[in-house]
């Protein structure tokens, strides 16, 4: 492949991925990805099941690296570090750069300490501060209204949608700069869908917010930018409006307009 | 084919069906039954012979010689709980960290593999041969019985349980949860410790119980390892009383009076072993 990069020229980019390949064992899940993310902005990744968009996201905190099978080669570049080939400790990439799941995954403890727990990893904060980070944080993921009378209740004692906001604040209590959510609301009914998707618009003010979703019209309404994968290759990227009203290629305006996928 | 005829076969199915299925519940049912007299039965029989010998002497006052009028089983109980006590603490870290290692560290290696078919063939090793290896060990090499032979014998049955059990615990675990604890930078000792050890706590106390409950009635690896004392002691590297043992060599006697304490103990015995098991139980169920 050439030396294309799928870069929009406007913004300066927080996250570059130059020539990426993806293994599982021996087969080759990402193709040669280039792509330039910007700061600040949601990013969405669409694309049909299996074409390697969560594959693509849990590179950028090496959370492939739990599994000994799965390699990448290439670079992501954070800040002018290449984070595949650093002998920067994993721990801290990830402290860089948080992660929301499929499925909430309260741990088990109270709502109060599943927020402090990430925190307490790299900071040694007075219990005030940690008060004001914990609402803080809560605040941000939209929940603080309805948990802040029962911050010693269990995690688990949640429903669903606030178990999943919990998850968010979990992840920018720490202050990450690069926030990763992997459909983040499939297990998730439209009302808690939409109590997920309003903090999203609001933590582009600080974080850079890459989304992977099945939704188009999520992505159509929570993105500023959009990329289109399909079998591993990144078929297209630019802003989301350019992408969803005149794509410039054909798999992507078939796959938007539901003709395919 | 016509609509009449379609709804026959479905009939037929139908009932062919309502008739399996009424036969293997009475299978099943029966096969319950079954199970459940003999239980009753040796519950029913405990309570009726050994209600009669409970009496506060039981617990004060040491096994008595033949044909005595007075005794009790004070030297035996605190034996039973003191070796069944040390051997729950010394398996229990063993048999913990051997499991998280299982789930979490060694699961596709060799010498995981390896572990785990060592351990399940301990599982299920008959006690007996458990307490003639420590007897050929420890009491034959330092030439005496001893509590500490005893706790030894224990502890080798707790240790295979306690693995088995916590290794199944946490491979219950999702690993959506290891990911997402890794996921906020966690190093891997805190997310087994703090997260899914925490998470399978229920399930790794329930095993720990029910190897206590095991071990409480164990007499196979304590009569050739702490064999037994007819007098107080409280000294480990001396013979020490078992309730098993006791219960053992009194029930085999012609004497009434060590028969009348041997339903005694396996009264205490029964109680304690169905405490245990249905406050493991109790805690699963909150748990799920």
């Amino acid at each position: 492949m050439d030396a294309h990069v799928n870069s929009p020229a406007i913004v300066a980019p927080k996250v570059s991925v130059r020539d990426l390949n993806f293994y599982y064992g021996s087969f080759h899940a990402l193709k040669h990805i280039n792509l330039d993310i910007p700061e600040k902005k949601v990013t969405a990744f669409i694309g049909p099941s299996g074409c390697g968009k969560s594959t693509l996201l849990r590179c950028f905190n090496r959370m492939y690296a739990l599994y000994p099978e799965q390699r990448a080669e290439g670079q992501i570049m954070l800040d002018g570090e290449n984070i595949l080939q650093s002998k920067l400790d994993v721990s801290l990439i990830r402290a860089k750069v948080g992660m929301v799941f499929q499925k909430p995954t309260p741990f088990p403890m109270s709502i109060y300490d599943n927020i402090a727990f990430g925190v307490k990893l790299f900071e040694t904060l007075p219990r005030v501060e940690m008060d004001e980070r914990v609402e803080w944080a809560l605040k941000k993921a939209a929940l603080w209204t309805e948990v802040k009378d029962k911050l010693n209740q269990s995690g688990a004692s949640l429903s669903g949608g606030q178990q999943q906001r919990l998850c968010i604040a979990r992840g920018i209590a720490i202050k990450p700069e690069v926030l990763l959510l992997d459909e983040p609301c499939s297990a998730l009914d439209p009302i808690s869908t939409g109590k997920i998707e309003e903090p999203i618009h609001e933590l582009k003010s600080d974080y850079t917010v890459l989304i992977v979703t099945h939704n188009m019209q999520q992505a159509a309404r929570c993105s500023d930018f959009t990329a289109y994968m399909y079998l591993g290759d990144l078929i297209e990227f630019g802003p989301t409006s350019d992408l969803f009203m005149k794509p410039k290629k054909k798999d992507t305006e078939d796959y938007i307009t539901g003709r395919f996928g | 084919m016509s609509i009449n005829s379609l709804d026959a076969k479905r009939m037929s199915m139908h009932m062919r069906r309502k008739r399996v299925n009424a036969i293997a519940l009475t299978l099943s049912l029966g096969a319950m039954a079954f199970g459940l007299f003999w239980l009753i039965w040796i519950l029913f029989e405990t309570f009726r012979l050994g209600l009669g010998g409970l009496s506060l002497a039981l617990f004060t006052e040491m096994t008595p010689p033949p044909m005595a009028e007075t005794g009790g089983l004070a030297n035996a109980i605190f034996g039973s709980l003191t070796m069944v006590a040390l051997a729950t603490f010394l398996g229990t870290p063993i048999g913990i960290m051997a499991g998280v290692y299982l789930a979490e560290y060694g699961q596709r290696t060799w010498l995981g593999s390896a572990t785990r078919f060592i351990n399940d063939i301990l599982l299920s090793a008959p006690s007996i041969v458990i307490g003639l290896f420590i007897y050929a060990l420890v009491v034959a090499r330092f030439k005496a019985f001893s509590g500490y032979a005893g706790v030894l014998a224990l502890a080798l049955i707790v240790i295979p349980v306690v693995i088995r059990t916590t290794e199944t615990m946490l491979s219950l675990i999702p690993n959506a949860m290891r990911e997402a604890a890794y996921a906020l930078g966690t190093p891997k000792w805190k997310v087994i410790s703090n997260i899914t050890l925490k998470s399978a706590r229920a399930g790794v106390v329930t095993g720990i119980l029910l190897a206590l409950a095991r071990i409480a009635g164990e007499t196979a690896p304590l009569l050739f390892t702490a064999l037994s004392n007819q007098f107080w002691s409280m000294d480990l590297s001396r013979p020490m009383a078992s309730l098993p043992v006791t219960i053992f060599k009194f029930a085999m006697s012609p004497y009434e009076n060590w028969q009348q304490l041997a339903w005694a103990g396996v009264f205490l015995i029964t109680m304690g072993v169905l405490a245990l098991n249905i406050a493991a139980r109790v805690m699963f169920r909150n748990k799920h």
